[in-house]
């Protein structure tokens, strides 16, 4: 910016230059410094509107998200549920590819999940699953495949177009509501299955979410290997970096849109059936509830890594907890949890720039070059 | 006809505020930047709307008991305290008709305006500094905008109530009421009147602003400017344009009048209270959907606007439809805004195309 330093100009006070590289513990310190500044943000509007310690305030977030065993698993479900459409979301984010359709893509599956659970719940217990597992599978895939399809051919907006069928999605699952409510006139359907748990995850250790970790443990493990170690998973960081690149080493880049598509909305649509089959036992159109955004955001923050999108999932699961906890002590509402996850967000999102760039004051410029 | 009047009248009160939302994002748009907030930003201008009008009311009614109390204990009689717009306060009981009386509904509505305004503005603001000076992701920013916009507003629409020591129903009626306020004479037109004039004045500002912002984009120097800078950022800064600023104002501006969006939703739309609902943030989607549509065109947003309104309550006037199926007509905006897409990306035609650098970070030492 300034390294046309005009003779009768003085340099500006601060310029930036990009950095070649960063050690990790000091990007991971600019990172916790970030965090930390929020949270004191965060403190102060608490107290403005509470009047009280915000210390306090934290510590009843720690109770809301760890307080007792049976939060804690909440803290965990939520976490995983987080987590699992982030991974869904990486392969399409990596080969970037805006894929803002996880909404969408997590209600079609929950929706062929609770059909399932509905309709067929007389087959044995191994078969019902199966058949979950393959109808919100092919139903995420489906919300995927279309915008994919239109982006490699004829070059889609595929931002706009998965954010619209978003709200496909959610009018067809506000229709599904409606077809299958119960009680009648209630619109809302209820739990399902509330007597023999047909479909319901089974309870591992004794605990009900065991199963929820384990499936997407597998999947973070094997989305990491997959995005590192396979040759679709170079495939698609090509195509992301730069189209011509691809099809300069023969890349098809529409097959690996397509083929890519088809995973992230799969592993979106699996999370639905997590979701609905492993947790709340219904649905309904709060099912995604927004999950599907925060998700771009962590699988975002976290380039692509799934490990390090595990410790920022845990991360803002705490605070939207620990928020709603507040919210009920204090008698607020729980969109507090949301505002608190945006300034959160906003901050480490601009902590980013302090990891790529470096600033340089005038005076210590004199004495560098 | 009278079924179509009202469709006619729901779809133009529902279009007014997408036409909100999608022309302020439309100048955003044109600037290069796609800012996914908008749902968050017609939010922030939603509750600052009706907070600036709430604590106003209340601080006026405040003025207003204590002057009573001040009487009273002087040894005045009920019934003779009199000052100017106090009697319907004093001949009602309910704390909401409390809060409805006494306040000046016009100062109101300068109030929520400027609130409103300044609100969203704001939620542009910050999304302009994290893209543009921090370089931050656009779709990123903008998902994490629209997020803490929906937590604002609902954490505060759900607790002003609480916040200001339990008041009893938030409800803005009179500064509701002066944004409701239609054009006198013309609205008596009989048929005329009630399909054109019958509906309140932020309706007809909407239609100014879109057109005014066609006008601006398409006929001045300065929205050629802007135009060049959503288009081609290196060569318009090549050219002497200030890139940087161009942006900020953009982002701003068009945030400013997309949270009015928020306001007439608030103020026109359910009369002055607040809903948990959500309704705003499925608005809001619609109005960056509404920007496809009208292919980054204020004029088209006018009757897409419209058009939307229609589709969207279709429904109501079908017969024989079940309260499931309903729902399926209720994709129609979005079926028909995914197809329009799909159509403009097939027929390439170079006009209907989105700004080249839409979504793309200008950074001058890149190139």
């Amino acid at each position: 910016m300034s390294s046309l330093a005009l003779v009768n100009k003085k340099d500006p006070l601060v310029r930036i230059a990009r950095r070649d590289s960063i050690a990790k513990p000091k990007a991971l310190i600019i990172r916790l410094i970030a965090i930390v500044i929020s949270l004191i943000v965060c403190a102060l509007i608490i107290f403005a509107i509470t009047k009280v310690n915000p210390l306090k305030v934290y510590e009843s977030m720690f109770k809301g998200a760890f307080g007792t065993k049976g939060k804690t698993w909440n803290t965990v479900r939520d976490t995983m549920m987080l987590l699992c459409i982030a991974i869904g979301l990486a392969p399409a984010f990596k080969m970037k590819f805006w894929n803002i359709g996880a909404e969408g893509q997590i209600l079609v599956g929950g929706i062929a999940t609770a059909a399932c659970m509905i309709y067929l719940k007389s087959l044995p217990p191994v078969l019902l699953f199966i058949c979950m597992v393959v109808a919100s599978v092919i139903a995420g895939a489906l919300w995927g495949i279309l915008p994919a399809v239109f982006k490699a051919k004829w070059n889609t907006n595929e931002t706009l177009f998965t954010l619209m069928m978003n709200y496909v999605a959610l009018q067809l699952t506000s229709f599904f509501v409606a077809l299958w409510e119960n009680p009648y006139g209630s619109n809302k359907v209820g739990i399902i299955n509330p007597q023999n748990h047909e479909g319901w995850f089974p309870s591992i250790f004794g605990e009900q979410y065991v199963l929820n970790v384990i499936i997407v443990m597998v999947l973070t493990v094997g989305m990491f290997i997959y995005l590192k170690y396979t040759k679709q998973g170079y495939e698609l960081s090509v195509v992301g970096d730069s189209e011509n690149t691809a099809k300069y080493a023969g890349i098809s880049v529409k097959k690996v849109i397509i083929r890519t598509m088809i995973i992230s909305g799969a592993i979106c649509g699996l999370s639905g059936f997590i979701t609905v089959s492993g947790a709340s036992h219904t649905i309904s159109t709060s099912t995604a509830g927004g999950k599907g955004f925060t998700a771009i955001i962590v699988c975002w923050l976290a380039k692509f890594n799934t490990f390090t999108m595990i410790a920022i999932s845990a991360l803002i699961i705490f605070l939207q907890q620990g928020a709603i906890q507040i919210a009920s002590e204090f008698n607020l509402n729980n969109d507090v949890a949301n505002m608190i996850t945006g300034i959160i967000l906003f901050f480490i999102l601009g902590s980013e720039f302090f990891i790529n760039y470096r600033l340089i004051f005038r005076k210590a410029d004199k004495g560098v070059k | 006809m009278s079924g179509f009047i009202s469709l006619f009248q729901a779809a133009v009160v529902f279009g007014t505020v997408i036409m909100f939302g999608a022309v302020g994002e439309i100048i955003t748009e044109k600037s290069g930047n796609l800012n996914l907030g908008v749902p968050g930003i017609m939010f922030l201008g939603g509750i600052a709307s009706l907070a600036g009008t709430f604590l106003y009311q209340l601080s006026v009614n405040n003025a207003l008991q204590s002057a009573y109390d001040a009487f009273i204990a002087s040894g005045g009689v009920k019934e003779n305290f009199a000052p100017s717009g106090a009697l319907a306060f004093f001949s009602e009981q309910s704390s909401s008709a409390i809060t409805g009386f006494a306040a000046n509904g016009w100062v109101g509505v300068i109030i929520a305006f400027l609130c409103a305004f300044l609100a969203a503005a704001f939620g542009g603001f910050i999304f302009a500094f994290l893209t543009i000076t921090l370089r931050a992701n656009q779709n990123v920013t903008g998902l994490t905008l629209t997020i803490f916009g929906s937590g604002v507003a609902n954490f505060f629409g759900g607790s002003l109530n609480t916040l200001a020591g339990g008041v009893g129903q938030i409800s803005v009626e009179t500064t509701s009421r002066a944004y409701r306020t239609s054009i006198p004479f013309l609205s008596d037109l009989g048929v005329v009147g009630e399909l054109f004039f019958s509906y309140g004045w932020l309706v007809y500002v909407a239609l100014i602003v879109a057109i005014f912002c066609q006008y601006y984009l398409t006929r001045t120097r300065a929205g050629l400017n802007l135009r060049a800078v959503g288009e081609n950022p290196a060569t318009a800064d090549a050219a002497g344009i200030n890139v940087t600023a161009h942006k900020y104002l953009a982002t701003c501006l068009g945030a400013g009048i997309s949270g009015i969006g928020g306001l007439f939703y608030v103020m026109d739309y359910t009369k002055g209270t607040w809903a948990n609902d959500g309704t705003i943030e499925a608005l809001g989607w619609l109005a960056v959907a509404l920007v496809i549509f009208a292919t980054w065109r204020p004029k088209n947003a006018i009757w897409g606007a419209y058009l939307f309104g229609v589709l969207y309550w279709a429904y109501l006037y079908i017969g024989g439809l079940t309260r499931a199926s309903q729902e399926i007509f209720k994709m129609l905006p979005y079926i028909v805004t995914i197809v329009v897409l799909i159509f403009i990306s097939l027929r390439k035609k170079k006009e209907n195309q989105p700004p080249a650098a839409l979504g793309l970070p200008y950074f001058r030492e890149d190139r």
